[in-house]
């Protein structure tokens, strides 16, 4: 071990400023096409309907918090079905496992919001104050004068304008979204949806007008995470050195030295919204947005070369490349045991979620046994237990559930408050009911320490049922 | 010097191990600010906020927090909000609560946390009482089962000496008070036990239905189903406040037993005294 014979010349480093020229090609072209149906789904999804009958929300996506229920489209999820979230969550995460090793970073490509909003802020700079040369010079130019002042301010206020836009939207999510804007525009609405609504306009101003590749570089965990999963059969955007190198100005004839493909033009540096020079191999910073694909593809054309310079490659294959050999085909980086292990794992989960989905009833119930105390002793001497019973009711009207017990030879039950064995059960909600169940004395029931006991409840006209099994505590505790 | 500098190579920490190094690169300007300002931040919250500890209490902030206020105006804003519904309560006619689900609810409620705060300690806290204590679950009343009894039961209590109008009887003392031979309370108890159908010894049981008549039916009843207008438990059922066996009977006749209950309505309001009978009458065995 060796240390060091000098301190690094500043602890702290300002940040480079970076402006990415605008560049044009597929994977530009598939950057717009998933900006556009990102961003619409998240400005679109609160301003659908979806009717649910006259008690409830016809918010399509609808969040309530306060009423504890998440609404999507045709399903609604109560709190005790958290885990179709977290089977969705997890899902989410398996996804992500799947196409990192696969496709690399293509989340942060495509479809990370920082990306995507970073994507936009940098659309609008480019439209105020024009492309990377037009901006360097305003950046160089130390006078502030009315020129710069109106390109800035201009900018800063469609940038606030978009965070505002973006802030706005996700407190939709929350409640009905005609209701709230309503509300929003006259101030009256609740202040936390004003809070909200700034704080997330703010960020979205800082995100995704100053900070950019810092919150990639030094916030995002993600980065480094997404290096322990990939290998070298993973495609990822890279630089085929051995075709480019050594670089060097374009050859006007054929009697100059011989040089690599690669003409040193910048154009990958200057398109590339990281600010690296994709040149120097595999980077953390590296986004893998392919811009400097389409940068270099343009270039080489433009000088009768073949594209893919810079392309997505498997590492794997840079070997057989540099000896002259065809690369493996795409498909036989992709699938391999790990991808699909990845996929078989997603889609397990997401059958599980589907089943669960569709098996699920409309009603449902919990007991729990009241364990203080475990039986009371009537004054016949029959023993008697007491249970509380969570009913739900997820239909849209109130019901009216009957309440059995089994075996019915041995138990006899009672409802409080009720004379029968039906209790009704609101619409949309869960009710507790105290439910008595009574063995008659010298009974084994009675007798024993604990006996089975199943209660069912039945909504006859959904013809929905639910069986739970629970104990009947006797005397013999 | 309007050129920049070329990039240089990465520093690096100059530890190696094993060939791998590490790399050292400067902190992010904008995260010293950011540091900065949390430090800030957090001289501003020392400040405004309750913080500093000194030798009693600590230093209390510029902005007057104050967890305890807190927790005394929510109490006031709860006790505020609850004002007319405690009034509806202490006015209700008790037969009628249950015939409004809002009243009914709260009162249950409200209830369970006064039987919590002031009955738990005797009776349990959930209700199934102990030795000497009434289990309030079942359905069994020495005084009565209705809503109202015990409302009266509450309001006033048991034998106790500081409310006039507490329930009041007493057991003589057969044995100590030499009211009853040895012999004829062992038949008496026989007799009591063979009217629940326990175990008893049959020999007994005929002249223990005399001394059972002569003594106890006044009060008992002739049939041994007691008389909740003196508090006297019916001997014929399958409960037994102080035991149901032959020794505990015995000491039972013999020193008889005075059980008390405070009058609560020296500490609870009108309104918390109804509440808390609609719970008690709510566990299952009012009647």
């Amino acid at each position: 071990m060796s240390t060091a014979d000098h301190q690094p010349e500043q602890l702290y480093a300002a940040r480079e400023p970076i402006f990415p020229r605008r560049v044009s090609g597929k994977f530009r072209n598939l950057k717009w096409v998933i900006m556009a149906i990102t961003l619409g789904i998240y400005y679109i999804t609160p301003w659908l309907r979806w009717d649910r009958g006259p008690n409830l929300p016809d918010q399509a996506v609808l969040v309530d918090l306060a009423n504890r229920r998440f609404f999507f489209f045709f399903i609604e999820i109560w709190p005790h079905e958290f885990y179709f979230i977290a089977g969705l969550l997890i899902m989410a995460g398996l996804g992500l496992f799947l196409f990192t090793s696969a496709l690399g970073r293509v989340w942060c490509g495509y479809t990370c919001p920082q990306t995507v909003w970073t994507d936009l802020f940098i659309l609008v700079e480019r439209w105020v104050e024009g492309d990377r040369n037009a901006r360097l010079r305003l950046h160089r130019q130390k006078k502030l004068d009315m020129h710069k002042a109106r390109l800035r301010i201009t900018k800063w206020v469609l940038w606030f304008l978009i965070g505002l836009a973006t802030g706005g939207a996700w407190v939709f999510y929350f409640t009905d979204a005609p209701t709230l804007l309503n509300d929003l525009v006259h101030f009256r609405a609740h202040p936390v949806a004003y809070v909200t609504m700034g704080i997330l306009t703010m960020t979205t101003f800082v995100f995704g007008g100053f900070m950019r590749e810092q919150i990639c570089i030094y916030a995002c965990p993600w980065p480094r995470i997404q290096a322990a999963m990939m290998d070298e059969d993973t495609i990822t955007v890279a630089y085929r050195d051995w075709r480019g190198e050594p670089r060097g100005k374009l050859r006007k004839t054929e009697d100059e030295a011989p040089a690599g493909d690669c003409i040193d033009c910048m154009a990958c540096v200057n398109v590339c919204p990281m600010g690296i020079d994709i040149r120097n191999g595999q980077q953390m910073e590296c986004i893998t947005c392919a811009l400097c694909i389409d940068a270099c593809d343009d270039m080489m054309a433009k000088i009768g070369k073949p594209r893919g310079l810079i392309d997505y490659i498997a590492l794997s294959d840079e070997t057989l490349e540099r000896a002259g050999n065809q690369p493996r085909p795409i498909m036989k980086h992709v699938f391999r045991p790990r991808v699909i292990l990845y996929t078989t794992l997603w889609s397990l989960v997401g059958v599980g979620l589907i089943v669960a989905l569709l098996t699920r009833q409309a009603i449902d119930m919990t007991v729990a046994p009241v364990r203080n105390p475990t039986f009371v002793v009537l004054s016949d001497g029959s023993i008697r237990n007491t249970y509380d019973v969570r009913l739900r009711n997820k239909h849209g009207e109130d019901r009216g559930f009957v309440v059995t017990v089994a075996p019915s030879d041995v138990f006899e039950v009672k409802l409080e408050g009720y004379d029968g064995n039906v209790t009704d059960v609101p619409s949309d909600s869960t009710k507790l009911q105290r439910v008595y169940v009574i063995a008659a004395p010298g009974t084994d029931a009675a007798e024993a320490e604990r006996t089975d006991l199943y209660i069912t409840v039945e909504d006859p006209k959904a013809a929905e049922q639910v069986t739970k099994e629970t104990v009947f505590n006797g005397k013999e505790n | 010097m309007s050129k920049k500098p070329e990039k240089k190579e990465v520093e690096t920490t100059g530890h190696s191990w094993d060939g791998i190094e590490e790399f050292n690169n400067p902190l992010p300007r904008w995260w010293l600010w950011t540091f900065y300002a949390c430090i800030f931040w957090g001289v501003l919250y020392t400040i405004a906020y309750p913080a500093w500890p000194l030798l009693s209490g600590a230093t209390p902030g510029v902005l007057g927090f104050s967890t305890r206020q807190n927790v005394a105006a929510e109490i006031a804003a709860v006790e505020e909000a609850n004002a007319s519904i405690n009034e509806q309560l202490a006015s209700a006619d008790l037969t009628q609560i249950s015939a409004n689900p809002e009243l009914q609810s709260y009162a249950s409620n409200a209830g369970a946390a006064v039987f919590r705060t002031w009955c738990a300690q005797c009776h349990g806290s959930g209700a199934s009482g102990a030795k000497g204590y009434p289990n309030l679950l079942d359905d069994d009343w020495l005084w009565g089962g209705s809503i109202e009894d015990i409302h009266t039961t509450i309001t006033h209590g048991i034998r106790n000496e500081t409310d006039a109008d507490a329930r009041f009887s007493q057991m003589p003392a057969f044995g100590t008070d030499e009211l009853l031979e040895k012999e004829q309370i062992r038949q008496v108890v026989n007799y009591v036990m063979s009217l629940s159908g326990e175990p008893n010894d049959p020999a007994l049981v005929e002249e223990g239905s005399v001394v059972f008549a002569d003594n106890c039916a006044t009060c008992h009843g002739e049939t041994g189903t007691g008389d909740r207008t003196q508090g006297a438990p019916n001997l014929t059922d399958a409960i037994w406040l102080y035991g149901g066996d032959y020794d505990t009977l015995i000491t039972t006749v013999t020193k008889a037993r005075y059980g008390v209950m405070p009058n609560w309505n020296a500490r609870l309001s009108d309104a918390e005294i109804a509440a808390v009978a609609t719970y008690v009458h709510g566990l299952g065995g009012g009647e």
